[in-house]
Order: structure tokens, then C-alpha cells, then sequence
């Protein structure tokens, strides 16, 4: 099992050391070159009769590349799409912002006009660089370093982004739809409305995620954040996947909250045997005890780190890719390409529906399998 | 992993923590608790009515064997009556006989007894006419004897002839 995870995270080093955007994506470009070159025969003649749409392309994959990166990241302000990029012309709506810095400070994010203006408030300038919100001079100057990092000062920044927006209606969809459901239950034994769709989850989660793993005995206790986090991952990851595009779970700060509690959790309700096990491994020699102390003591914050880097690296993929896929649309410019491309995005979309849901499975059923190591008892070897 | 670092967005974190402690806490109490109380208390219903169907079930069966061994019984009940029944119809027609045989050998005595006395008394009768009638022939005939005096006179001699004077 250790030594499972060991590798696991080995991987999984190797994998967020390289720059994951230009990474993912220089593999992907070697395969639409590829298809380009298949598909040359066809729009061949549409190369011929315009002379400028080498260059066009260029630059429509910088753009297409450029609306990626924005899209995988977070932002302040809600834009649902973009009418004129010259003009900055945004359909959408501003969010607040909050900023810890000397003192609260609220304003609305319209004041960043989408990162093109510098917002003054209470005498102070902030900017927005690549998405952070920096502390400049009335000009907007920001100041790099030798390896081009940004110099300038981040105040602390517990503003309402897109994101926590997103947070916030899951979660009141979530209290809604679940309040609702546990109502059709008062007086009457069987379901009414959506909970006859989502009895037959939550009895999976109990019979099949949390009782094989936890045992009889303990399950109970860990089925309320079992349940919780399978239907919030599971929805929240639903909602990245529509129009609206919203990408939640791709932020490592959410995983990592996420991952952070199935730690404590595991942490906190551990019995002795699972400590034991941690620090002083029994039926091994004492020097090998010594050994394996380190190792398992790596091993329990290597279990949620490998929960929180599986779900935010799968997600992210995944919409790298379909979006990527959806790009290719505008640099085939032609009705075979562009169609073939759609249908494969098509195709994507489904396996991403399935990944959404694998995903949310995934994380709970080894939360599962993690608090089930933590309540073990020593008779059940 | 710097890119990573450099992304992680402590704000966002922040509201997930929070969003997701309230989640819990609201969910556990609003949701989870009544939802698997309530299915647990259904599956439980569940079991208990099946189980009270298999014992009803049982119980079935067991009415049926009782009612099975009932009938056996009086079956077997019935058929010991009939042949008790048939013994003592037997035995009543033998004791009748041996009872109407006693009967008519007393009657046929009584009857022989009877013939015996009206037999007897018959003849005694017949003996009596008898004797009345002699008496009667004798006294018409002595009459006759009589009736003329010299006959009378000569039986007297005849008579006193007879009579040796000892």
C-alpha cells in the first residue's frame, strides 16, 4: 500500500515539475500538425486563394492559447463571453473585491475595467497581473525581478471571484436540493421528485463506497462528509462542463481544502492501532520500525496530497484539451476539419461527463478507504 | 510545482474552508441525518416485514400439518367406530338369536305342558262320559229287565239260586 503511494507520488512529481500549460499542450500541437497534414489534401485550395492565412493563423492560435490560460484560471469579474475584444466590451457582471491590506477593503472589480485600469481606493492603486491583484503606483507600473516575476506587493485577497460565486451556488443548490429531498421522506418511506435519482447515489455511497471500506461499525460518522464531498465535487465538476464554463475543482486551493479535510479527518478520528501502525510497526524488527516511522509518517500526507493533485490535474486536462479541441475549429477554417474537430469535441464532452463523475467517485471512495485504514481494528487483520 | 505554488489563491481557499464547513454542518443536519434515518428505518421496515412474512409463512405450514394430522385422525376415529359399530351389531344379532332360541324352546315346552294337561283332561273327561253312559246303559237296561215280573221274579231266583247259603 506504502509503497504504492510512494510511486504514485514520484509520478506525480514528475508530472507538475514541467510547465504543465506549455507541456500539455506541445504534445497536443504535434497531433494537430498531424491531422493538419492528413486534412492538407482537402483544404489545400483554401490555403492557395488566401495568402495571408498563415500568418492569421499565428495569431489565432496565440489567442486561442492566451482564452485557454484565462479560461483554466480564475478572475474577479463574471464574463460570460467577450462582444468586442478591442473595445473591451464584456457581457457580464463585476464581483466584489475584498483586500486584507492595512485595513479592510471592499470595492466593486468594474474598477480593474477587466484588468485594463488601475483601481484607486482609500488612496492606495491595485492592478491586475495575470489575474493577481498586485499593489502599484497611481500609473500602474509593475516592477519585475531578474526572472520576470512581478516585485510588487500582493495584499492578502479574500475577494468573491468567479469561483467562490460558483462555490456559494453549489453549495445553496446543494442545501436546497437535499433539504428538499430529506422533507419527501417525512411520513412517507419512499421518495418524491429528485431524491428518487439520488437515493439510489447515496445508497452506492453507503453500500459500496463507505461499508466495504470503513466497516459497519464506523461508517456512520463519515457519511455525512462522504456524501458531501461526492455530491460537491460531482455537481461543481457537472457545472465546469457547461456553457456557463466555470472550472472550480481545477484550482489547487480548492483540492487542497478538500484534501485537507479528508486529512484531518483521517488524523482526527484515528484509533491507536492506526498510530501504532504509523510510528511503531508492529511485527517487524526495531531497526526496520525505526525505518518505516518516516516513511508512513510521509505516507498519511502523501495520501490527501495525491487526492488533491489527481483531481485538480485530471480536471485541468481535461478541459485543456476540450478546449484546445474546440480551438482547433478556428485554425482549420475549413468545413471538414472544423466539423471533424467539433465531432471530437462532441465525443470528449461525454468522456468528460464520465470524468466528472469518476472523479468525485474517485475522491470519495479513497477518503473512504483512508478513514477506514484510520478505525481499523487490530482483529480485523 | 513553483507555477502551482504561485496559482494557489489563499482567498479562494479561504471560502472553500468556510463554504464547505458551513456545507457539512448545514447538510448533516438538514439532509444526511434525516435522509439515511429515514432509509435505514425503511430497510429495517423492510426486513422486519419480510421476516413476519416468512413466519406467517411458517406458521401456514404448520396449521396445515396440524390440520393434516386432524384429519388423519378422524379419519382413523371414524374407522374404528365403524368396526365397533359393525362388532356390536354382530354381537346384539347373536344375542338376539341365542335369546329368541331360549324363548321358543321355553314356548314349545310350555306348549308341550299345555297339550299334556288338555290331553290328560280329555281324557278324563272321555273316561267320565264313559262311565255316565255305562251307567246310563246299565239302568236302561236293568230297567228293561225289570220292567216284567216274572222275568223279575225268575232273576230273583236265579240270583237267590246263586246265593249258597253258606
Amino acid at each position: 500500500m506504502l509503497f504504492s503511494f510512494l510511486n504514485k507520488s514520484v509520478h506525480l512529481h514528475g508530472f507538475f515539475e514541467t510547465d504543465i500549460y506549455s507541456d500539455m499542450q506541445k504534445p497536443f500541437y504535434v497531433k494537430i500538425l498531424l491531422v493538419a497534414t492528413l486534412l492538407l489534401g482537402f483544404n489545400a485550395f483554401a490555403q492557395e486563394t488566401d495568402n495571408s492565412s498563415a500568418e492569421e493563423n499565428g495569431s489565432v492560435k496565440a489567442e486561442i492559447k492566451e482564452f485557454i490560460a484565462h479560461h483554466l484560471l480564475d478572475s474577479h469579474d463574471f464574463t460570460l463571453y467577450t462582444i468586442d475584444e478591442e473595445n473591451n466590451e464584456h457581457f457580464g457582471f463585476p464581483l466584489p473585491v475584498i483586500l486584507w491590506d492595512n485595513g479592510l477593503k471592499v470595492f466593486s472589480s468594474s474598477k480593474f475595467d477587466h484588468g485594463q485600469a488601475v483601481a484607486e481606493v482609500d488612496g492606495e492603486h491595485y492592478a491586475l497581473y495575470h489575474g493577481k491583484i498586485v499593489k502599484t503606483d497611481a500609473q500602474g507600473t509593475i516592477n519585475y525581478d531578474e526572472e520576470g516575476h512581478a516585485t510588487n506587493v500582493k495584499p492578502l485577497d479574500f475577494s468573491i471571484t468567479k469561483n467562490v460565486v460558483f462555490i456559494i451556488v453549489v453549495s445553496l443548490l446543494m442545501i436546497f436540493m437535499f433539504s428538499r429531498m430529506a422533507k419527501t421522506y417525512k411520513g412517507n418511506m419512499i421518495p418524491k421528485g429528485i431524491g428518487r435519482a439520488l437515493e439510489p447515489i447515496i445508497l452506492y455511497i453507503r453500500d459500496d463506497i463507505a461499508i466495504p471500506n470503513i466497516g459497519e461499525k464506523h461508517y456512520k460518522k463519515y457519511m455525512g462528509y462522504l456524501l458531501t464531498v461526492f455530491f460537491f465535487i460531482w455537481i461543481i465538476n457537472l457545472l465546469g462542463l457547461s456553457p456557463l464554463g466555470v472550472n472550480v475543482t481545477n484550482n489547487i486551493a480548492v483540492t487542497f481544502c478538500l484534501a485537507m479535510f479528508t486529512f484531518f479527518i483521517t488524523a482526527f478520528t484515528a484509533n491507536k492501532n492506526y498510530w501504532k501502525h504509523i510510528f511503531w510497526m508492529p511485527g517487524v524488527p526495531v531497526f526496520m520500525k525505526i525505518v518505516l516511522a518516516p516513511i508512513e509518517l510521509l505516507g498519511t500526507l502523501i495520501k490527501p496530497f495525491s487526492l488533491m493533485i489527481r483531481l485538480y490535474a485530471n480536471i485541468t486536462a481535461g478541459h485543456l484539451i476540450l478546449m484546445s479541441i474546440l480551438g482547433m475549429m478556428f485554425i482549420f477554417k475549413s468545413w471538414l476539419g472544423s466539423s471533424m474537430s467539433f465531432v471530437l469535441a462532441s465525443a470528449l464532452s461525454f468522456l468528460e461527463l464520465l470524468v466528472a463523475a469518476l472523479q468525485a467517485y474517485i475522491f470519495t471512495m479513497l477518503s473512504a478507504l483512508y478513514f477506514g485504514m484510520a478505525v481499523e481494528e487490530p482483529e480485523d487483520h | 510545482m513553483e507555477k502551482l505554488i504561485e496559482q494557489f489563491s489563499f482567498g479562494l481557499f479561504f471560502w472553500q474552508l468556510l463554504l464547505l464547513i458551513i456545507l457539512l454542518v448545514v447538510l448533516r443536519k438538514v439532509a444526511w441525518k434525516p435522509i439515511l434515518n429515514a432509509i435505514d428505518e425503511r430497510e429495517s421496515g423492510i426486513k422486519n416485514a419480510l421476516e413476519a412474512a416468512e413466519n406467517a409463512k411458517k406458521e401456514m405450514q404448520n396449521v396445515t400439518a396440524d390440520s393434516e394430522r386432524l384429519l388423519q385422525e378422524a379419519r382413523m376415529e371414524r374407522d374404528s367406530m365403524i368396526k365397533e359399530a359393525r362388532e356390536m351389531k354382530e354381537k346384539i344379532v347373536a344375542d338376539a338369536k341365542e335369546l329368541a332360541q331360549v324363548e321358543a324352546d321355553n314356548m314349545i315346552s310350555q306348549a308341550k305342558t299345555a297339550i299334556e294337561g288338555e290331553k290328560k283332561a280329555a281324557v278324563a273327561d272321555i273316561k267320565n262320559q264313559v262311565a255316565t253312559l255305562s251307567l246310563e246303559i246299565a239302568e236302561k237296561v236293568i230297567k228293561e229287565k225289570f220292567s216284567e215280573e216274572g222275568k223279575q221274579l225268575k232273576l230273583v231266583e236265579e240270583m237267590v239260586s246263586d246265593i249258597k247259603l253258606n
